[in-house]
């Protein structure tokens, strides 16, 4: 199937879940990310049940606490 | 207000632009900014919103300057070691542009002071460098119902969004989930290329600038993000969250002091 990631096409086997997307997609801090799905910030808890089927758009939003 | 001979060619490239003009001009001059953090991100908008004019900026930040802040923090110089970053930043600003008032605070923002110090100003800029001041920041402009620009930079990378409270979507409507404290990273540890303060730091201040000459499309329901490495710009569209604790139409966030412990036990564990 195919999704678009950050923007970017992506092809892969799916349907499959975000928590998946974040292993396959090789996110190294998953925990330092929060997933925009279809235009829907999804909870936490949601990673592991969340479908992601062909033709969707995931952001994924990196927490960036730095500024001085 | 009048603009001066002095001011009329101080601010001539300013006045000269259809956008701005005299009358633009006399908005940033009446304009007050209250920029949150001495730092990366606030060394480079608290110079350029000096030099633009802005009439009244207020400066809060509880930190010396040190040496290893000279990398990035381009409002400190070498002999400012030591000094309270305000007054360094301030002698700077008043420095640029005598036209300034510069207000400081050298006081750390907190629950109990950061509503009423926002409800003096028109527009807020978050400069600061962890998470739980960025989360108290979103929570105090809403309270506030004050207009802000959130920005972060970390290793080669940056990002900002404006929030108009009530509106946009805001900070926790993108971020839900304060990160584990063991998940963060020590920016110390991590590092953060100089220049990206510069960068993020200038873009927050073109958001103040537009936002006093109500000019332009503020960064609202968009995170702009930028890496230094691909050097790419994305602007990824996002929108508020009914399930925002803080903003949303069912809110768990009904004031100040309820900050979550989990966010305020982050406090410092993620300074750079
Ligand atoms: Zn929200």
């Amino acid at each position: 199937m195919e999704i678009t990631v950050n923007g970017d096409a992506v092809t892969l086997d799916g349907p499959l879940t975000i928590a998946r997307l974040l292993v396959e997609q090789k996110v190294k801090m998953p925990d330092m990310v929060s997933v925009e799905h279809n235009g829907k910030i999804l909870d936490r808890a949601e990673f592991e049940t969340q479908q992601v089927q062909s033709g969707d758009t995931v952001e994924f939003l990196y927490f960036m606490g730095g500024g001085a | 207000m009048n603009l001066t001979d002095e001011q009329l060619e101080r601010y001539s490239r300013h006045i000269i632009l259809e956008q701005v003009g005299a009358t633009g001009q006399e908005k940033l001059l009446s304009g007050k900014v209250l920029i949150i953090g001495a730092g990366g991100l606030g060394a480079p908008a608290g110079l350029y919103l000096a030099a633009a004019g802005v009439g009244t900026i207020g400066v809060i930040d509880s930190d010396s300057v040190e040496l290893s802040n000279l990398q990035r923090q381009v409002i400190h110089h070498t002999p400012d070691v030591g000094t309270p970053k305000v007054e360094s930043a301030a002698a700077k600003m008043r420095a640029i542009n005598p036209d300034v008032t510069v207000r400081t605070y050298f006081d750390r923002a907190g629950p109990d002071n950061l509503v009423s110090l926002m409800s003096e100003y028109d527009f807020v800029i978050d400069g600061t460098d962890n998470f739980s001041s960025k989360y108290l920041i979103n929570d105090a402009a809403w309270f506030a119902r004050k207009f802000f620009s959130h920005a972060g930079i970390l290793r080669f990378s940056g990002q900002l969004i404006t929030v108009h409270p009530g509106q946009s979507a805001c900070y926790r409507c993108l971020f839900p989930d304060p990160p584990e404290p063991g998940a963060v990273p020590s920016c110390s540890q991590a590092g953060v290329l100089g220049v990206l303060g510069g960068v993020i730091g200038t873009l927050q201040a073109t958001e103040a600038i537009k936002y006093l000459l109500g000019e332009g499309e503020l960064l609202t329901d968009a995170l702009l993000t930028y890496d230094a490495s691909s050097m790419e710009f994305r602007k990824v569209t996002v929108r508020r969250n009914p399930r925002c604790r803080l903003c949303g139409p069912s809110p768990t966030i009904t004031s100040l002091e309820q900050q979550d412990q989990a966010v305020c036990d982050l406090s410092g564990s993620c300074k750079c």
